[in-house]
Formats: structure tokens, sequence, C-alpha cells
């Protein structure tokens, strides 16, 4: 084979064989969650294959921290992530009705006003 | 790069065939109306499954083909600034390849299967990187005008149904846009140069023309249409839609210069649409079916990458681990 590419023309390509393709030989995923700035929360941001904590973390750094700020990152074997089923969605909905969860809805100043008047007249 | 949602005759007509779950399908298809995504353990019709695999599986593919041909040149920049661009943007191209294939993967796919089918030429990859890079200006031609091409093809998927893909692709655009102001300014300095560097522009561009025509599929009258494509959020533009905002977006970049397309018959009409000659057909099947400059190149050059470094792979191997699909 001639190459406009010199790297191509000095691959020994007689040392291929033909056709051999493997399966089930490949390495194991981990998840991958980033922080971009100390003090901020450190989110999820993909996958990378891997065989050990320290090559995910090496893979990950070429992977997710090549642009823009990057302050940590941390990988877990997907395998160690549980997770909800996703078509148990509802189980998150309750009540619609949440006003006592409301800051707002607490509202104190009149009953206190009230209180003060009556507290003047039996005076 | 870019992953076709083109159809062939055999898909098109399954997709139509394929029987579903009627009550499943339907709360599939609202979630999607209402502009929802799908993630990876969501219930999905068998035929979405397999048009996202085929398709952001070719998306993966060519973004590691599609560093071949600007590798090439990475040796021979005409500066170290240039040259440091050119890494940075090959660099990038592979980590897209990695992002794609993590996404194709959360749908049932492994890695090792795709590459495989890659190098025994199951899956495809875009036409585009079978043509070789001949002068440095075909390196600007590539950064400014095929990633421009790409880009146009990657936002508007970007907007699709499937949760991982337009996550992959909502970073990969991001990134690209550095290409393009690079392929953008490699061409301007081209341009403004030397007769000599003019000239090799010149002819560069002559020689993508039509693979950049050729980029977004073919007419619309020929290829296999799905409506479920375009109703399930696959397909979300046209082929010719997407190449003729294309056109709209670059040839007015090139013409500015006083660089010229081999083609009397380009120009834009009254209603906005960009006329051309036919790009000869012929020629994108004959290439797409493994006919092209440089087919063969580049599937030799993956698979010997495949095969030399497998014992490496082999060797960090824990047998004791065992693969699970990603989460999302």
């Amino acid at each position: 084979m001639s190459s406009l590419d010199p790297r191509v023309n000095r691959l020994d390509f007689k040392k291929i064989t033909d056709g051999e393709t493997h399966t089930n030989s490949h390495l194991i995923t981990w998840e991958v969650f980033h922080q971009d700035k100390r003090g901020k929360q450190v989110i999820h941001v993909g996958i990378v294959h891997a065989p050990t904590p320290d090559m995910a973390l090496i893979l990950a750094k070429e992977q997710y921290a090549r642009r823009g700020k990057t302050t940590n990152l941390w990988v877990t074997k997907t395998s160690d992530v549980y997770t909800f089923a996703t078509e148990d969605e509802d189980i998150f909905e309750t009540t619609p009705e949440k006003h006592f969860r409301d800051p707002a809805y607490y509202k104190v100043r009149d009953r206190i006003e009230k209180f003060q008047k009556q507290q003047k007249q039996t005076v | 790069m870019y992953g076709s949602t083109n159809l062939s005759e055999e898909d098109a007509k399954r997709m139509n065939t394929t029987v579903e779950d009627p009550e499943k399908l339907e709360a599939f298809e609202s979630r999607i109306a209402r502009g929802e995504k799908i993630e990876p353990q969501d219930w999905m019709p068998v035929e979405y499954r397999k048009q996202l695999i085929r398709m952001i599986e070719q998306h993966a593919h060519s973004e590691i083909v599609g560093a071949l041909p600007e590798g090439t040149w990475i040796t021979r920049a005409p500066n170290f600034r240039r040259k440091l661009a050119l890494i940075a943007k090959v660099q990038d191209e592979i980590g897209h390849g990695q992002l794609l294939y993590s996404a194709a993967e959360t749908l049932g796919k492994t890695r090792e299967q795709m590459l495989n089918d890659l190098i025994n030429g199951k899956s495809k990859y875009s036409n585009v990187f079978n043509y070789p890079a001949y002068t440095w200006a075909d390196i600007a031609v590539i950064g400014f005008l095929v990633d421009g091409a790409a880009i146009v093809n990657q936002v508007i998927n970007s907007k699709g149904s499937y949760g991982p893909y337009c996550r992959a692709l909502e970073r990969i655009c991001y990134e690209e846009s550095f290409h393009l102001k690079q392929g953008h300014d490699n061409v301007v300095y081209l341009a403004t140069g030397t007769k000599h560097q003019r000239a090799i522009l010149q002819d560069a561009i002559n020689r993508w023309y039509r693979p950049l025509l050729h980029f977004f599929g073919p007419t619309d009258k020929q290829s296999a249409h799905s409506e479920k494509l375009m109703k399930w959020k696959i397909k979300l533009a046209s082929n010719d839609d997407m190449r003729n905002q294309f056109l709209d977006q670059y040839v007015p970049k090139i013409w500015e210069l006083d660089i010229t397309f081999p083609d009397p018959n380009l120009r834009k009409n009254n209603d906005g649409i960009w006329e051309f000659s036919d790009p000869d057909w012929d020629e994108f099947k004959r290439v797409i079916n493994g006919d092209g400059p440089c087919n063969a190149e580049r599937i030799a050059v993956r698979k010997f990458a495949e095969e030399a470094g497998r014992w490496v792979r082999q060797a960090l191997i824990n047998p004791s681990e065992k693969y699970q699909v990603p989460l999302a």
C-alpha cells in the first residue's frame, strides 16, 4: 500500500492477520464525575473504559478535562452505581398541595397584630 | 463528525411493518412529542433502538476515521502554531469518537463489537473521509468546510430525542467551534497569501466540492423515507434542507476570498434555495461501497491498530470483572 501518509507507509501490514476479530475481551466502564470549581457540585459527565481506577482517572482527565477549568474528577465502577428503575418515576410524585413546605405560607404578622390590639384593649 | 440518518430500502420497509405494543408505543411517542428525552433504561421500539445504534455508531466511526486524513499532516504542518492546533483538533476528534461510542453502548451494543464491525465493513463511516489530503490546503478545507458541514448536521441532531446522544453532541459542538475557527483562519491565510498559496487552496476547493455536496446524503427524491424517523426525532431535517443550510452559510465565505467553486451553476435562487450541477451520485454510491481513493487504507490502518494493540488490552483485562452497559 502506498499512502500519502509517511507514518502509514512505515506500518508493517504483513504482520496483521486477515479478518480475525475478537469478542468479549473488553474493559469495564467507569462513570466519571467532574468538578469545575472549588466548592461546586461534582457532576456526572460520562464514562470511560479502563481496567483499574488509576487508568480510569488518567483517561477521564484526557476525555473530560481537556477544555475549560477542572478542579477534580471522580470515577466509580458502573456496576457500583445503584439507581431506581426509570419506569418507577411516579414514586417521586406526591401530593401537589405542598403549601406547608413553602416558607411564604407561614404568615404570622396579622395574628401578632391582632393579639397586640386585644392586649391594649384589656389594659 | 457525521452520522447519517439515511435509511436503506429494507430498513425503511421494516420500520413500517414492525409491530409494537400499542400502549407502550403511544406513551413513548407522546413523551417525544412533549419534547422529553428518552433515556437508556426506558422502553423503546425495536426499530428506534436499531436505527439509533446504526446512526450513532456510524457517527463515532466517522470521528475516528476522520482523524486519519488530518493526522497525515501533523508532521508536516507549516509552523508550530498550526501544528499545535492540528494535534489538538485530532485529539478532539478521537475524544468525540469515544463519547459517541459511549452513547451507542447505552443502547446495548458493545464498543468492541462496533470496532469489529468497522473493520469487517458491516458498518459505515462518512464517505467524505475516503478522500485523501494531498496538500496543506486540503487540511485547511477539511478544517473549515468539512467541519462546517458536520456542525450543521450535529447542531440539528443535538435537538433529537435520545438523551445520551444529545448530551454527547452538545459537548462535541462546543469543542468543534474551535475547529471551524482555526479552519477558517487557515483558509483565509492561504487565500490572502502568495500566488502559490492561493493556487493550492483553489485546487483543494476543486477537489472537495463534490464530496461536500455528497456529505449530506442523496437528494430527498432519491432517499428512502421514513415518517417514523422524523416522528421519533431521530432525523430532524431532510438531506436537502441541511445541504442548503450549509451552502448558505459557507459558499459566501469562500467567494469573498475571490476563490471559486468548480461549478458554473452554483447560485442562490430567489426563494433562498441553492442550485448546483448534479454532483455525480454514482460516484457517491461507488465510494460508499468501497471503491473510493482511500477506503482500503483507512480500514487497513484501523485493523493494524486493533491487532497491534490487542496484546496490551488483553494484558490489562481483569477476567473477574464483568462488563455492564453504561448508565447514561
